[in-house]
């Protein structure tokens, strides 16, 4: 990446060459092991998330496989309990949570405010090392031993297997910290570390989810902790809190599980909301309709995600009352949800919609998404979800609400944010194909689930009765597919950065601080001068009074905004 | 795709299941209504509010108050219709009549054994009466399990430290699914067991006929074979499993994981069932459960002696 | 957003005023202060939560056998528990005074300060020691290895491991941030050794103590819960 050259702006800066970028400035590995730039950090969590993907991805490829035909077909039932404990435990703790928020959180989220840096640079880079090293041990605790208890761990079937569920709840315990320091400093950087002029309400929405889903980390994430701490020493020494044979019970690990786990939830589909109000704004050249509705109601999904815990627990034995509450509840979260959804879509109203790679995913999550929100309501439905609990119908919703939703954001997110991290431009043809090959993907993957799962079929089974084959088999096809797409997704973004085009200031034309104060790739210290916010995240008019001609173009030819970085003062 | 089912939805066989399948259905349809709204909408103003010039500006829109309101109201006053009709449909899904025909459940990894009134056991095949409410009081042996009948739309957790309960009341004969939906370890999918519907004659003929009592150890043995789901790992035909097979198994020297030998005789099979760590065979994990060792003694007794059967 | 980028002053660092222990990445010494302390208060909220998940299994325990918890308590000493709360009651007081006096720019009183806290926690922690090996030697041991002997047969009953089982995760954990608060406190101690701190610039102390002081207060829940009621 060291090759990146100018950025396209004809102002270049006086004291360094016009291509003095955070990039290029220092050259070492040891700069970029050791550094404690957010966007280096950023890129770091790039390369790591994109791993734990592309490893949790080919699991879920031999998870497919296995399961074309009925009976054994590449691996035993051992092997295969494995292979589906891995991935969604490599998904949830490795890839998905860390995923929007480290990533574009760490990279954009201090240029949002504004700001230098987050508040505690020095605990960022140890956040990733910590995330680094949990997740080292998890995968150890994988290699070494046979882990097939699910990403969920229940208990007592947790206690009863190999040992190295011992390390590998070690190993989430040590990545929960990482969370939860992340979290800590989005929080400290979005209250302490605001550009001068940058109200609440200026701040752009981006920023209000990543806020709300760092409340749900640092509040939620303790709890975590604290169970797999109590299962490890249930391991260790049988302190018998969870295990029935010990006097303990089980379904309180249950408890202690969701009410981390669903929270968690939001930790991961929060971030994606984010993503999608910038897309959605930047590519219709509008405001999000409802901005202060979608801000706040972020905010208090993070909080009402702390009471529908129980939702998960409808057929576990847990009282009936208990269940009742937590439908309605469940209900209640899901509204405003539904209510952002109408927001986004009327944000293209009367808009100036601008159909490049980002939008289309912005659109595919729309589509995605629904499905996901709807099916649901759905499992809400008391009566409706004892029929559905533990079917295929589950994993069909949560691969929705997962890999539709937050996948697809962050797919977005990242083409969006792609030249202002790398200063290139990627081939939008491919970029265009790839989301057709993965929409069209992801829904023979998992649409075919909702209707297996309906018709009765259990998860987590490595062998099913004949009936089931068909669905099952078009799954398997859908899931090639799916993997094309994302490959292709990989193979152009790396060409990109040999080959790609340089990247303007501002190819969209998006008016927050990263792409109208900054050069692509940004300077080390991200503006040369601290800006001053007099306007809101998307008001495109003013945003044309200052910055002249604030029309995107993806392939640099159009005008482009002026960066003021004449004047660079820092030495 | 059962034959009388829909897409969606198997063959309904309970006295709920219509109950249920009407909920689901009112929530898809109300679903899709709203999806299609919601898709339609973002296709035509991608389509009418395209971007023709790279410059354009959009003018300002005033946001429209009817439009936020019916947002929130509407979604409101549905969600709490479909959660009231959920409500009362789980209530009656968990509230047996009390006049109901009562059978322990017993679930192990990986089987599940059912003990009716007079004492008469089965195994894997769940026998009951049609047109008569059954309730179902369940207890697991060893890890959680969970009982699912998708016929019949009822699931419930099985747990080892407390008995749960499930009723249903079958209005068709024959048979259905069961499967067990709570991950149990290696052999979770070779959980599925059979619901088998009678008329109220032929359930008490069979009760009468299902007492095992006058088979001999042997044929009580390859009963218990299946019943148990040995046959899950175990073949009988001289192919390795997730464990050995049985054939030609007795009577041999064995080697043992980690070393040494072991001559299986009917002291080896019986330690290996009731503590199937003690000694693995070479070649094998040690993922048996250990909850066969709750089986009563006899039926111990009745798989050493089929197992010894096999043996040449 | 954003905005003219014209003046920002404080922003290119090597121009303004600029104290060594401002990072380059603050405009002044009281925006890293409080961000610093709020990122602490922060911290603080999820330690509270990490306790809360087990004093959620306390109570649950104790509302399903609330008899054998009664009876589990007896063996628990109450003077020796009552004894470490009066050693971190005072220990927390010597903190807020050595946080009193390097306000006043008094480096010595810091010291002093600081080094009784560090020998009132180091009580704290002998007399746990005690405890311990004093149940140990019973044989109340947490969960399964649990086997009272020598004269407390009469406490083997059923979920009396599970008590015991909360009780040395509660108060180990608990003990384990001790340890951690003496960690830190060293350190600091030789920092302000060094000089390292004034009246203008004390806010590792002030943080540290602020920790201290949860670490205080979360024993003055555990007290009573497991060796009085």
């Amino acid at each position: 990446m060291s090759n990146i050259a100018t950025p396209a702006t004809a102002t270049g800066s006086v004291h360094h060459g016009a291509g003095h970028n955070y990039l290029n400035h220092a050259k070492s590995l040891k700069s970029w092991l050791l550094t404690l730039d957010h966007k280096r950090i950023g890129l770091m969590y790039l390369v790591t998330v994109s791993l734990a993907f592309l490893a949790g991805g080919i699991l879920a490829l031999l998870v497919r496989a296995e399961l074309i035909a009925p009976g054994q077909t590449i691996m035993d039932a051992q092997t295969y309990n494995q292979i589906f404990s891995l991935h969604g435990i490599i998904m949830v703790f490795a890839f998905i949570i860390p995923s929007i928020p480290a990533v574009m959180g760490n990279f954009a989220l201090p240029m949002h405010l504004g700001a230098k840096d987050v508040a505690f640079p020095r605990l960022n880079l140890a956040s990733y090392y910590i995330y680094v090293l949990g997740i080292a041990i998890a995968l150890a605790a994988m290699l070494v031993g046979n882990v097939d208890t699910g990403w969920t761990f229940y208990t007592p079937y947790s206690k009863s297997v190999g040992d190295s569920v011992l390390l590998l709840t070690f190993g989430v315990f040590v990545a929960g910290f990482s969370s939860i320091l992340t979290g800590l400093n989005f929080i400290v950087t979005v209250h302490k570390m605001r550009a001068p002029g940058l109200t609440w309400n200026r701040l752009p929405l981006f920023v209000w989810s990543i806020y709300a889903t760092s409340i749900v980390q640092v509040l939620a994430t303790p709890v975590i902790g604290i169970t797999m701490l109590l299962l490890f020493l249930e391991r260790l020494m049988g302190i018998g809190i969870f295990d029935p044979a010990l006097g303990g019970d089980p379904v309180l690990f249950q408890h202690f599980f969701w009410f981390y786990s669903h929270p968690a939830v939001y930790i991961m589909i929060l971030p994606a909301f984010g993503v999608i109000s910038e897309l959605m704004a930047t590519f219709s050249r509008r405001p999000v309709m409802g901005y202060k509705f979608v801000a706040l109601s972020s905010v208090a999904i993070a909080f009402l995600g702390f009471l529908v815990w129980g939702h998960h627990m409808f057929v576990s034995g847990q009282s009936a009352v208990s269940s009742i509450i937590f439908s309605l509840l469940t209900y209640l979260i899901g509204i405003p949800t539904g209510i952002k959804v109408i927001n986004w879509v009327g944000t293209m109203y009367k808009g100036s919609v601008w159909l490049r790679t980002p939008m289309l995913y912005a659109l595919a999550f729309l589509f995605l998404f629904s499905i996901g929100g709807f099916t649901g309501i759905m499992l809400g439905v008391l009566a409706v979800d004892v029929h559905l609990h533990d079917t295929y119908f589950v994993v069909a919703h949560f691969h929705y609400v997962m890999m539709g939703g937050t996948v697809i954001a962050a797919l977005g997110g990242l083409h969006y944010w792609w030249p202002k991290m790398t200063g290139k431009m990627y081939n939008e043809t491919l970029g265009r194909i790839g989301v057709g090959l993965i929409f069209v993907g992801f829904n023979l993957t998992f649409f075919t689930q909702f209707i297996l799962g309906s018709q009765g079929m259990p998860r987590r089974y490595y062998d099913y009765l004949p009936e089931f084959a068909s669905l099952h088999a078009l799954s398997t096809y859908g899931s090639w597919i799916l993997a094309a797409g994302l490959f292709l997704v990989a193979a152009y973004l790396i060409a990109s950065l040999f080959r790609g085009e340089k990247a303007p200031a501002n190819p969209w034309g998006a008016a927050t601080l990263e792409w109208t104060n900054a050069t692509s790739p940004p300077d080390p210290h991200n503006f040369v001068r601290t800006p001053i916010v007099t306007r809101g995240p998307y008001d495109y008019h003013l945003a044309r009074e200052l910055f002249g001609n604030g029309a995107g173009d993806g392939d640099g030819a159009a005008p482009v905004p002026e960066v003021r970085d004449t004047t660079h003062q820092s030495s | 795709m059962g034959e009388n089912g829909t897409l969606w939805l198997p063959e309904p066989a309970s006295t709920l299941a219509p109950e249920l399948d009407g909920l689901f259905y009112f929530v898809y349809y109300a679903s899709l209504l709203i999806f299609v709204g919601v898709v339609g909408a973002m296709a035509y103003f991608t389509f009418v509010y395209r971007r023709r010039r790279p410059d354009e500006l959009p003018k300002p829109v005033k946001d429209n108050k009817v439009v936020e309101m019916a947002s929130v109201v509407l979604p409101t006053i549905l969600v709490l219709v479909v959660f009231t009709w959920g409500f009362k449909t789980y209530v009656k899904l968990y509230t047996a009549p009390p006049d109901a025909y009562q059978i322990q459940v017993r679930a192990r990894q990986w089987s599940w054994e059912f003990e009716y009134p007079n004492g008469s056991r089965s195994f894997g095949e769940l026998h009951v009466p049609v047109d008569r409410p059954v309730r179902l009081v369940m207890n697991s042996q060893d890890v959680l399990h969970s009982f699912f009948v998708p016929a019949f739309r009822v699931k419930m957790d099985v747990l080892p430290n407390r008995y749960t309960s499930v009723w249903f009341q079958a209005t068709k004969q024959g048979e259905f699914d069961l499967f067990c939906t709570e991950y149990c370890g290696t052999a979770h999918s070779g959980m599925i067991g059979k619901v088998v519907a009678h008329s109220e004659a032929d359930f008490q003929k069979w009760l009468q006929e299902s007492q095992v009592g006058d088979l001999s150890p042997v044929e009580r043995g390859e009963l218990l074979y299946t019943q148990q789901t040995c046959n899950a790992c175990h073949s009988v035909d001289g192919s390795a499993g997730v464990g050995p097979t049985f054939q030609g198994l007795f009577g041999r020297e064995r080697p043992l994981e980690g070393g040494g030998t072991v001559l299986a005789d009917e002291d080896y099979i019986r330690e290996s069932i009731v503590n199937p760590a003690a000694k693995v065979a070479q070649g094998f994990n040690p993922v048996m459960p250990a909850s066969y060792a709750s089986l009563p003694a006899e039926d111990i007794d009745a798989l050493v002696a089929y197992i010894k059967s096999l043996g040449n | 957003m954003a905005s003219t980028t014209a003046t920002a002053h404080a922003d290119t660092h090597r121009e303004a005023h600029h104290p060594p222990h401002l990072q380059h990445h603050f405009v002044s010494s009281e925006q890293q202060f409080d961000a610093a302390k709020m990122g602490m208060w922060l911290f603080l909220i999820t330690e509270i939560l990490l306790f809360s998940g087990m004093f959620v299994a306390y109570t649950v325990y104790r509302v399903w056998h609330p008899e054998v918890f009664v009876r589990s308590a007896e063996l628990l000493d109450w003077r020796l528990g009552g004894l470490n709360t009066l050693v971190l009651l005072a220990s927390s007081f010597t903190v807020a005074l050595g946080i009193h006096y390097i306000q006043n720019g008094d480096r010595k009183g810091l010291v002093v300060n600081l080094i009784l806290t560090l020998l009132f926690a180091a009580t704290f922690m002998v007399v746990k020691y005690f405890e311990y090996t004093g149940k140990f030697a019973h044989g109340i041991f947490p969960g399964e290895h649990f086997h009272p002997h020598e004269g407390y047969e009469q406490y083997n009953i059923p979920y009396a491991p599970q008590f015991f089982s909360i009780y040395f995760v509660m108060t180990g954990i608990h003990g384990f941030h001790v340890l951690v608060g003496m960690g830190i406190f060293v350190w600091i101690t030789l920092r302000a050794l060094k000089g390292h701190f004034s009246s203008e610039y004390y806010t590792p102390v002030e943080l540290s103590g602020l920790y201290w002081h949860l670490v205080d207060i979360i024993w003055i829940f555990l007290f009573p819960l497991l060796y009085l009621i």
